[in-house]
């Protein structure tokens, strides 16, 4: 299966969703589409599932173009980031409702609603309405209609959002092999960067209504092709910062510089953007981190294995991500020590030129 | 163990004196009447259970209660799955809303004599906008006060007229509250507008329509004015249902005991068939 978006755009009274896109996408991994919250990954979906009209463009589905085709035919599924069951209905007859629909006969159903059941451990819930179940269990269920069907095109639109935080572990985990040697394309959307890593595959960036760089989750990852995907790409956000280059020195401020090599050494002297991510920034020095920075500290978290430090220098505030605790005090001014070969170099448009 | 706490009691006390006086008390006099045979000046005779007896033997009863029973049975089958339609047919969203919703509120809101009378204008042969229109102009013979199914006819087309809206705006209240996401979930399953109402929509209007239904019943069974005043139970006694046969016997005829009897007779049955409809519409909830 592929599923292909030829230049589609959406607009809702003259306001633009979505910007002229292209995106292909292919059965056998997860399509991931990462963006912040309004970024248009709902809006994206809506589209391919034909639940919302779109402006312009084309949709096609195995070559088959599907662009005025209604939703009731393109032979989908949808997962959403709420539960939605029949609230009316056993959690049997959900899982059963599109295989009913599409006139199967009561064996086949039982057969394939089993079977689901028992990949997403549904089996003694089958008699209990939705309402009985807890949230996990009811997105369990709403996970086995999609998977009970088999569609062309499964849309996970943040589908563990509203689940805690085991629940969304064990269910991550489970999903890729869930949807694994169906042949249905599967995309996900979701706004947490590690959820995208974790599932891997191909992602598709977002960011005010532009997919802003598609392809391999961890190339993508380790090769932002400008601001937009690097900024979409990280958590805790990239730190950014406008240095001057000249010659083969790059000055951040006046006490801070360090010198170029290679491509970026060839740069035309001038403006251009940086940013580094924080697991690059470290408290302590390291062979690699050759660059000192001096800022002040204003927020710490804490989350076990690692710590985060927000530290303000300059105009800019950056972040620190190191493994292990780390005994900051807030507002004290100390030293972050940076590896310069990790930095992503920008010109002040956005686009990355080293 | 802790002593129950009494004092609840007491915040029932009103509850109780209220339901006494509009409910107890006055259905006691029937009760009393009921059992009696009256000949004025409040004189009073033992009569037992016989004017319940002959009631139930009675033709005339069961001619008026049979007219009664076809009455509802007909106004509830034209006007539950209309009030469906119409309510399907009506905008979830934008101006039209309120302009529909209004259109609809309309006819409840005029009292039902009022309603009686205007229908009788609107129907009279020669004059009547309906009358002249279907004698004159189409040249279908029409007249209510002659014919019995023309009696019939006007009747239902009254109550449908004035009572449709009723399940329009409970069965339209049930419909708008059902989210966007099911809607979504059903076009995703590939369900068509059938599958749609069927499964969606129907089960999400079950507990509206089940109150439309009910009222639908008891405002149906229990109809007087309107009829009385359009048809005054003719021509004959064709539109007599058993509301003005009650009337007749007892301000006509002043059949105090007969007409308590039978009173307590039609409260049986109203509270049967409601508490029928309750239990059948509610089955699946409990279960």
């Amino acid at each position: 299966m592929t599923l292909e978006l030829k230049d589609v755009t959406k607009s809702v009274d003259g306001v633009t969703h979505i910007k002229q896109t292209s995106l292909t996408l292919e059965a056998g991994h997860f399509n991931v589409l990462l963006g912040q919250t309004g970024a248009g990954k709902t809006s994206l979906i809506k589209m391919m599932a034909g639940l919302d009209p779109i402006a312009g463009g084309q949709i096609f589905m195995d070559g088959q173009d599907v662009t005025k085709l209604s939703t009731q035919k393109r032979n989908i599924s949808l997962v959403h980031q709420f539960f939605v069951n029949y609230p009316h209905m056993t959690v049997f007859d959900n899982i059963a409702s599109p295989l009913k629909v599409a006139g199967m006969v009561k064996s086949e159903i039982q057969g394939r609603v089993e079977e689901a059941a028992d990949i997403l451990q549904l089996r003694p819930m089958l008699n209990r309405r939705p309402q009985e179940l807890s949230g996990g269990q009811q997105q369990r269920t709403a996970l086995a209609r999609a998977i009970a069907k088999e569609s062309r095109a499964v849309f996970l639109d943040e589908p563990l959002a509203n689940l805690d935080y085991k629940l969304r572990e064990e269910l991550r985990e489970q999903l890729p092999e869930l949807f694994a040697g169906r042949g249905a394309v599967v995309v996900y959307a979701t706004s947490e960067p590690e959820e995208a890593l974790l599932l891997g595959g191909y992602t598709a960036l977002m960011d005010d209504g532009c997919v802003t760089q598609f392809g391999p989750t961890a190339e993508i990852y380790r090769n932002p092709h400008n601001l937009a995907s690097a900024q979409v790409f990280s958590s805790p956000p990239i730190n950014a910062a406008t240095i001057t280059k000249q010659g083969a020195r790059a000055t951040l401020d006046a006490t801070t510089s360090w010198p170029l090599t290679g491509d970026t050494a060839n740069l035309q002297d001038g403006q251009y953007i940086i940013a580094i991510r924080p697991n690059h920034i470290s408290p302590n020095p390291t062979e690699q981190t050759s660059v000192t920075l001096t800022g002040t500290v204003l927020v710490t978290e804490l989350s076990g294995s690692e710590s985060s430090a927000h530290f303000e220098m300059g105009d800019h505030t950056w972040v620190s991500l190191a493994h292990g605790t780390h005994p900051y005090k807030i507002g004290e001014a100390r030293n972050f020590y940076m590896d310069p070969s990790a930095c992503f170099y920008f010109t002040p448009d956005g686009s990355l030129v080293a | 163990m802790k002593k129950p706490y009494q004092k609840a009691w007491f915040f029932v006390l009103p509850v109780l004196l209220l339901v006494a006086f509009n409910a107890l008390i006055p259905m006691m006099t029937v009760v009393n009447y009921s059992v009696q045979e009256t000949f004025g000046n409040n004189l009073f005779f033992w009569e037992g259970l016989g004017w319940f007896e002959k009631l139930l033997h009675s033709e005339r009863f069961h001619a008026a209660l049979g007219r009664q029973f076809l009455f509802t049975a007909i106004i509830l089958a034209i006007e539950v799955p209309l009030g469906i339609i119409i309510a399907l047919s009506m905008p979830r969203s934008g101006f039209w809303v309120p302009v529909c919703l209004v259109t609809m509120a309309l006819p409840m809101l005029i009292p039902w004599n009022v309603v009686g009378a205007m229908w009788n204008i609107f129907t009279l042969p020669d004059i009547g906008l309906l009358g002249y229109l279907m004698n004159h102009t189409l040249g279908i013979a029409y007249d209510m006060t002659q014919n019995p199914f023309a009696a019939w006819a006007t009747i239902i087309v009254m109550d449908v007229w004035h009572w449709t809206s009723l399940v329009v705006l409970l069965s339209y209240a049930g419909l708008v509250s059902i989210p966007d996401a099911y809607y979504q979930a059903a076009k995703i399953d590939g369900a068509s507008n059938w599958a749609v109402f069927r499964y969606i929509q129907l089960p999400k209007m079950k507990q509206v329509l089940t109150i439309a239904i009910l009222l639908r019943f008891m405002d149906s069974f229990n109809i007087y004015t309107e009829v009385f005043v359009l048809t005054g139970g003719g021509p004959g006694n064709s539109t007599t249902l058993l509301s003005i046969d009650l009337v007749k016997i007892a301000l006509g005829q002043f059949d105090l005991g007969p007409a308590a009897a039978m009173s307590l007779i039609y409260f049986a049955i109203t509270l049967f068939v409601s508490w029928l409809f309750y239990t059948l519409m509610t089955k699946d909830d409990t279960n």
